[in-house]
């Protein structure tokens, strides 16, 4: 009898698609609705950020371009690059700054992280959340706003200190915003987190066992998904994260297996409530005297070297090795993408699943294509 | 009906082309009211306000604009796209949906076509829906649309079964097929309605509801045009008022669905207050009302949740519908002999 034949489906999951997070090219080999292959195809919002910043006059000027790579955590990939140069330039900030960036920084990890749950419960189906996340991250913008001027690509966060000091009831701001918050949080999970066909779509899907994310180089949720205690503001501290007491959210495998999409969804959400605990205490311990502007040098000429510093973003791990060569333009900006790394796992957590599960994958992984191609 | 306008009219042909477009006149208002629902439904969940400016009072003629914009796009065949079956697609869809109003009791008064088979002729016709999903989705020459149509034929054809099932419980209590007399069982008080004949009627209601919504490709159920994964599933390849002919089909499956639900076990054109608002008039209202209802149910449940993986929407329906419905059938059957 002769074999069946069955041929094996290449489909494009395309630039243009609602559930890609960007213009991400999937090229998605099926057999029926299996997956044995999905390769991923990038490039597609490359801007050349790093070869541009080769000809800024300015390190200063660097910024705005930093900004634009991961649009959703602006003020994470500034804190990144300021940090950096800070190293390399052996500048002090005053204490006032350090602690406005944890607080700008923890409220720009909560927004990035309720667009990413909004955004991943848009591809399961659920069309409400996306709404209800995206109403709590207006309050944070606002206070953003309110600050700098800017509701996503600040600016903000300059090399030795901050383009603006905070307005005058920025405190009692975040203070509203810390009352306000909880209740939200439990509001998701009673309509998201542990819904049924919820987690009948996440659980077990997806499963990166914690081998391979170490091996692969993930970081952030994804690392912290598998099991992996690993945060950089406690195992790799910087700024001044070392003076806040706040738990590091690991996946337990609570509803399915340990590394599944739930338990990078559930990361992300329990991290937000860490990231409040740290807000709460950096306004208790905000000093309110100092001057934001004046640790910022006038000119920016660092000896020849080479600096390489991380930081811990709501997508991972993101590392800035920082050339100069004695002028006052950089030699090379190079900026090391979580997101890139992700992307690369993809491939390796999609075989087998089916074709709904590689958009809950990919939304579990939360790339954002402007930090991956820059 | 047909008898009185064919009094008034001079050529028979006439009153029944007439009277087979009384559906029509109730279809295309209830669509228009029923998307401008859907929009403000899903804003005010969503905590926003949903259209507001078209026609004035909270944008009600919203649909009356989009109608008259999908009516002027540019009507876009796809090249490689098999041009018959592209463009008679949707109107297979629609005309098979549209069919089952035939044997809907609006009123005491009225009923389209006096079938004594009514309840197993809507079962039937509803089917012919499925045709016009493949057809689409095949015609499309588009990868996305055929898998989209492909879960469709397995997702609508695997829950008739429930829905069978769940009528046939309705028709064993009942004795007859006939819908209007079904309808008329339930006249009364609100006691007499099928759906509080026995505590097992009430779960044949609540399987025909959930199977209802998978027929009618609603979420949790709407994989086949899941917006979020399949660009469009079998719509993909549809522009103006093409696509809105498969929309048409969707919202008038969506109030079949319900006026079915409300015939068969909720009294139909009885009002819930036994002789208070009741009458040939006050039937059309209470069936609308009792429809409308459902649709806003359905409503509900898709702005809440999220959608269910092919796989897992064919394990609901075998392996939990359908023996749930064939256990009810057993036992409604076991109360009728006993009671």
């Amino acid at each position: 009898m002769p074999e069946l034949r069955t041929e094996e489906m290449v489909i494009n999951m395309g630039p243009q698609h609602p559930s890609t997070h960007g213009v991400l090219r999937v090229e998605l080999v099926l057999d029926g609705e299996i997956v044995v292959d999905a390769i991923p195809h990038i490039g597609y919002l490359h801007r050349c950020f790093e070869k541009h910043s080769e000809s800024m006059n300015d390190y200063q000027q660097v910024i705005p371009y930093v900004d634009r790579m991961d649009y959703v955590a602006a003020i994470s990939n500034e804190l990144g690059y300021a940090i950096a140069m800070e190293r390399m330039l052996d500048i002090q900030v005053p204490e006032r700054v350090e602690y406005i960036r944890v607080i700008f920084a923890e409220l720009q990890r909560i927004a990035s992280h309720l667009l990413a749950l909004g955004t991943y419960g848009l591809d399961i189906g659920a069309f409400t959340p996306f709404l209800h996340c995206f109403r709590e991250r207006e309050r944070i913008l606002d206070i953003f706003e309110s600050t700098c001027g800017a509701r996503l690509l600040y600016n903000y966060i300059w090399v030795g200190g901050l383009s603006h000091d905070v307005p005058d009831n920025f405190k009692n701001k975040v203070r509203d915003f810390i009352k306000y918050f909880p209740p939200k949080i439990k509001g998701y999970n009673d309509l998201l987190s542990y819904n049924k066909i919820f987690i009948d779509r996440t659980a077990d899907v997806g499963v990166l066992p914690a081998d391979v994310a170490v091996n692969c180089g993930a970081s952030g949720p994804v690392l912290r998904g598998s099991g992996v205690e690993w945060d950089l503001r406690r195992h790799d501290p910087y700024s001044i994260y070392d003076r806040f007491d706040f738990d590091i959210v690991v996946g337990k495998g609570e509803m399915g297996t340990v590394g599944d999409c739930w338990d990078r969804y559930i990361v992300r959400v329990r991290e937000m409530e860490q990231s409040l605990r740290i807000i709460e205490q950096a306004v208790e311990q905000m000093p309110d005297e100092g001057d934001v502007k004046e640790a910022i040098p006038k000119r920016i000429r660092p000896d020849a070297g080479e600096v390489y510093a991380r930081t811990e973003t709501p997508r991972g791990d993101l590392g800035y090795y920082i050339i100069s060569d004695g002028s006052m333009s950089p030699y090379r900006v190079k900026a090391r993408s979580p997101c890139f790394v992700h992307t690369g796992l993809i491939p390796t957590i999609s075989r087998g699943a089916m074709v709904a599960d590689v958009v809950a994958i990919i939304g579990s992984v939360d790339i954002v294509l402007g930090e991956v191609d820059r | 009906m047909v008898e009185i306008l064919q009094e008034y009219l001079p050529f028979p042909i006439m009153a029944f082309a007439i009277h087979a477009s009384i559906p029509l006149i109730i279809i295309l208002p209830y669509a228009l009211v029923a998307i401008w629902l859907e929009r403000k439904v899903s804003a005010h969940m969503q905590d926003r306000l949903g259209p507001m400016r078209v026609g004035g009072w909270h944008g009600w003629a919203q649909t009356i604009a989009d109608m008259v914009k999908l009516l002027q796009k540019e009507d876009i065949v796809p090249r490689n796209a098999d041009r018959f079956l592209f463009k008679f697609g949707p109107y297979v869809a629609f005309m098979a949906s549209y069919g089952a109003f035939a044997v809907i009791p609006f009123s005491s008064e009225y009923v389209g076509a006096h079938l004594d088979v009514g309840a197993l002729y809507v079962v039937a016709i509803t089917s012919l829906v499925t045709l016009g999903i493949l057809m689409g989705g095949w015609a499309s020459n588009n990868k996305w649309s055929l898998l989209g149509a492909m879960r469709t034929a397995a997702q609508i054809v695997s829950y008739e079964i429930p829905t069978v099932v769940a009528v046939l419980s309705v028709v064993v209590a009942a004795g007859t097929l006939n819908l209007m007399t079904i309808s008329e069982m339930q006249s009364g008080s609100i006691f007499n309605w099928l759906v509080f004949h026995s505590p097992f009627m009430f779960l044949a209601f609540i399987l025909f509801f959930i199977a209802g919504i998978a027929e009618s490709n609603r979420n949790p159920f709407d994989l086949p045009e899941s917006e979020s994964e399949l660009v469009g599933g079998f719509q993909t390849e549809y522009s103006g008022m093409r696509w809105g002919i498969y929309m048409l089909t969707e919202y008038a499956d969506m109030f079949l669905v319900s006026l079915l639900a409300s015939v068969l076990f909720l009294g139909a054109w009885n009002s819930p207050f036994g002789e208070f608002m009741s009458g040939p008039i006050w039937g059309v209202f209470w069936m609308i009302v009792k429809g409308m209802f459902f649709v806003f149910v359905m409503m509900w449940l898709r702005w809440t949740l999220p959608r269910l993986r092919v796989d897992q929407l064919m394990d609901v329906c075998w392996k939990y519908l359908i023996p749930f419905a064939f256990i009810n059938l057993v036992l409604i059957a076991l109360w009728e002999m006993i009671f």
